[in-house]
């Protein structure tokens, strides 16, 4: 078994403290949607407004680091292995397969987390964003008494909030289910709290590899 | 070294708290608190009415009362001559009509309809003497009624069928030696009583305001500022600051909330931007109608039942008429939630001889303009009044019936309980035609609310707005957090999150079970 230093510290920190913040703003945001009452509207409109600002000082701090770093290279998508990765998620996992790619510290993202990633990135929390800031900041034009963002209307930046939320909470099902497919079911977990992450060496590779071609003969003897 | 440090900025957070702390509570009430401040001092009057000669003689009749008034308040007859609570009519631009007089002369309501025929008994609260026919001279001074409004002994009241003369009982001359400024129970004799009784029309202003607490109004309450209705409304040359929708159109003149509290008075900046598309009243006035019941519905054609030859009448459970033969069935409210529209300032009405386009429709009285993209619109609240009364079926026309008369076999509807003949001397007299066929058509009438202002802390909340059946749920053209969503993204949303959980769970299971398998 392998252990590699993947997250750093800064990573670590800010991946925990968005989760919680995009939790805290999921559950307000859908209060405030009328899904269900339980800070009382009042209250979850206040603590939307507080872990927006919050998440916005984060998102220019991690936009900082990503650039300071380099580590936004790390995001751009590639379609290098992209097919072996689906292979892998859609035949290989049920195999006992290796992980197709390997991750390191230089690439800690296989092909397909960095497209998911990078549209995270660059299309849903901007739409979020975006949308949150003029519905936060949006004024009626009233007589010249304040003249900032006049919109007619809430309902395109709402309805197109409400969206980005909804896709937020189809990501973090896939994303949460996703760090189990691990080398252990927990060790991206572990990672993404401990920034080392274990990985098959490649003594586990080789039996593997075997394991799951001897299978795949097995299965194809049955079959014939 | 270190420690210093950290002292420092100990020291220095206490500081900034501080100093945040305490700017904040120099700055939150000064507003509300220099208002409690003005409006807790009374004005005394200059002069003693009582050492007046002029006022000592009496009085052949109440005529000579306001000659004697005007001998020394030279002009003030004829600035009243020019008021509305004199002519009870104002000209007014009027969309889709251009420049009208608009006023009870001209307008109907779905109470006691009109003053045609009626005047008697309604110009009881006629400003004014003897207005009993409609070749009144409303250009002769004396007719003027200055005690009415002016009167400080609470002694004066108006004689019942009257035509707006003093009650028998009155003394004028101890009237007149004891007048100043109009207090509540000035302008309260005739606007707590609209529409026959306490309460009746308005909902929100009615005689238990001169007795109630700040819980039912923090303006007049008695534990509180008990402040008169002329410090909101003041004169300006006898005319009075605002006016009521009932009976005016134009946007102009209003007594406004944010007159004297300003038009930012949340310390919440999200509250004082709601004022932009909300008026001050939706949030503050949560319920009307606290102490007495007020009328809702009203249907007239119901009227005119007898038992045994004569007219009865039937109580609902408050104690209130809910049948009464001379005018039909009733619906009374006590704590109403009020109803909720767009409105800008500008009103049309019912003005007499208005065809009805369609009869099957509901007919407004008046109708309140305004939209969500109109600038000068805003939410207000309203008291919506229904009703049921006589129209014109051949001329599609609202019918002004004759109500009361002192006499019966006279045709009027309240001693003969005919509406044939009611209707016919009705239109006869206000020059309008009766095709003889009358029916009863559904009326609704608008009054916007504005008295029985809460407590700060019984406002409106958010939650009773912004959720998917609060109270603006049928206030339409824009999109509100809480009460509107996007039907598509909904759906959509929700297919989404299903799909993922799905592929999610397979592909688990699918893991397990294989897992399971290669074990074996
Ligand atoms: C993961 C991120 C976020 C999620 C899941 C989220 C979710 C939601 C949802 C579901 C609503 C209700 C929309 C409606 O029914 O009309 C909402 C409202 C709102 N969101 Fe967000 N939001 C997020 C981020 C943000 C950000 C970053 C901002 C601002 C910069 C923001 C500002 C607002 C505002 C202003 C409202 C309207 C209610 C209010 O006035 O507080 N949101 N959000």
């Amino acid at each position: 078994m392998n252990k590699v230093y993947i997250y750093k510290a800064y990573e670590r920190f800010w991946h925990w403290t968005q989760m919680f913040i995009v939790f805290l703003l999921l559950f307000t945001g859908f209060e405030i949607h009328g899904s269900y009452q339980f800070f009382g509207y009042e209250e979850a409109v206040r603590y939307h407004e507080f872990a927006a600002i919050t998440f916005l000082v984060l998102v220019v701090f991690t936009i900082f680091w990503h650039f300071a770093t380099d580590e936004w290279k790390q995001y751009i998508p590639t379609v290098k292995n992209m097919k072996d990765q689906a292979n892998y998620y859609l035949f290989g996992i049920f195999k006992n397969a290796p992980h197709p790619v390997r991750k390191t510290q230089l690439s800690k993202l296989n092909p397909l987390q960095r497209l998911v990633y990078f549209g995270l990135k660059v299309v849903l929390i901007p739409l979020l964003i975006f949308t949150g800031l003029l519905y936060m900041f949006y004024r009626y034009e009233h007589q010249g008494a304040i003249e900032s963002l006049n919109i007619d209307g809430l309902e395109t930046v709402a309805t197109l909030h409400t969206l980005g939320a909804f896709l937020i909470i189809a990501f973090i099902i896939a994303h949460v289910y996703l760090i189990t497919t691990g080398h252990t079911v927990l060790s991206n977990l572990k990672a993404m709290l401990t920034g080392y992450e274990e990985f098959e060496d490649d003594n586990e590779v080789e039996k593997k590899l075997t394991a799951s071609q001897s299978a795949e003969e097995e299965a194809e003897t049955v079959n014939e | 070294m270190k420690k210093i440090f950290i002292y420092l900025l100990v020291i220095n957070i206490i500081i900034i708290a501080l100093v945040v702390i305490l700017t904040k509570n120099q700055t939150r009430e000064t507003v509300l608190q220099g208002l409690q401040k003005e409006y807790s001092v009374r004005e005394t009057s200059s002069v003693d009415h009582s050492k007046f000669e002029i006022l000592q003689k009496p009085f052949a009749n109440p005529q000579d009362a306001t000659a004697a008034c005007l001998t020394c308040h030279t002009g003030r007859g004829e600035e009243m001559l020019k008021s509305a609570h004199f002519l009870w009519s104002r000209e007014e631009y009027v969309e889709g009509r251009g420049i009208t007089n608009v006023g009870k002369k001209n307008l109907l309501n779905n109470f006691c309809i009109g003053i045609g025929t009626n005047e008697a008994s309604c110009n009881r609260c006629h400003a004014g003497y003897g207005w009993n026919h409609k070749s009144y001279d409303f250009t002769d001074q004396k007719n003027i009624d200055c005690l009415v409004c002016h009167d400080n002994s609470g002694k004066y009241t108006k004689k019942n069928g009257g035509a707006g003369m003093p009650d028998d009982s009155v003394d004028l001359n101890k009237v007149a030696q004891n007048v100043g400024k109009p207090m509540k129970t000035n302008c309260g004799s005739c606007h707590f009583y609209g529409g026959g009784g306490n309460n009746v029309k308005h909902g929100d202003l009615e005689d238990a305001l001169l007795t109630s607490g700040t819980d039912v109004d923090v303006h007049m309450g008695y534990d509180g500022l008990n402040m008169e209705c002329i410090d909101c409304h003041p004169a300006e040359k006898h005319v009075m600051k605002g006016k009521l929708y009932a009976v005016s159109s134009m946007n102009r003149n209003r007594a406004l909330c944010t007159d004297c509290h300003t038009s930012m008075p949340h310390k919440e900046t999200i509250i004082n931007e709601h004022s932009l598309k909300v008026a001050c009243q939706t949030c503050h006035i949560p319920t009307y109608a606290k102490v007495n019941a007020t009328k809702m519905y009203w249907d007239w054609s119901t009227a005119g039942k007898l038992k045994d030859g004569k007219p009865y009448h039937e109580e609902d459970s408050m104690g209130n008429h809910s049948y009464l033969s001379i005018k039909g069935d009733f619906v009374w409210g006590k704590n109403v939630e009020p109803e909720y529209v767009w409105f800008n300032g500008t009103a049309n009405h019912y003005l007499v001889g208005d065809t009805i386009s369609d009869t099957t429709q509901v007919v407004k009285m008046n109708q309140l303009y305004g939209s969500y993209e109109d600038r000068d619109a805003q939410i207000i609240p309203v008291k919506i009044h229904r009703g049921k009364q006589v129209y014109d079926k051949k001329n599609k026309v609202l019918i002004q019936p004759n109500l009361s008369d002192s006499v019966e076999g006279n045709g009027a509807f309240w001693t003969d309980f005919n509406w044939q003949k009611a209707s016919q001397k009705g239109m006869e007299y206000i020059d309008q035609k009766y095709s003889g066929d009358y029916g009863f058509v559904h009326t609704e009438m608008y009054w916007p609310i504005n008295y029985m202002v809460s407590k700060k802390e019984s406002a409106v909340s958010c939650i009773e707005c912004h959720s998917r059946d609060g109270r603006l749920k049928n206030v339409s053209g824009f999109y509100m957090p809480g009460r509107d969503f996007n039907t598509f993204v909904d759906k959509f949303g929700l297919i989404i999150i299903i799909l993922t959980l799905a592929g999610v769970l397979g592909h688990g299971l699918l893991r397990i079970l294989s897992a399971h398998k290669r074990k074996k």
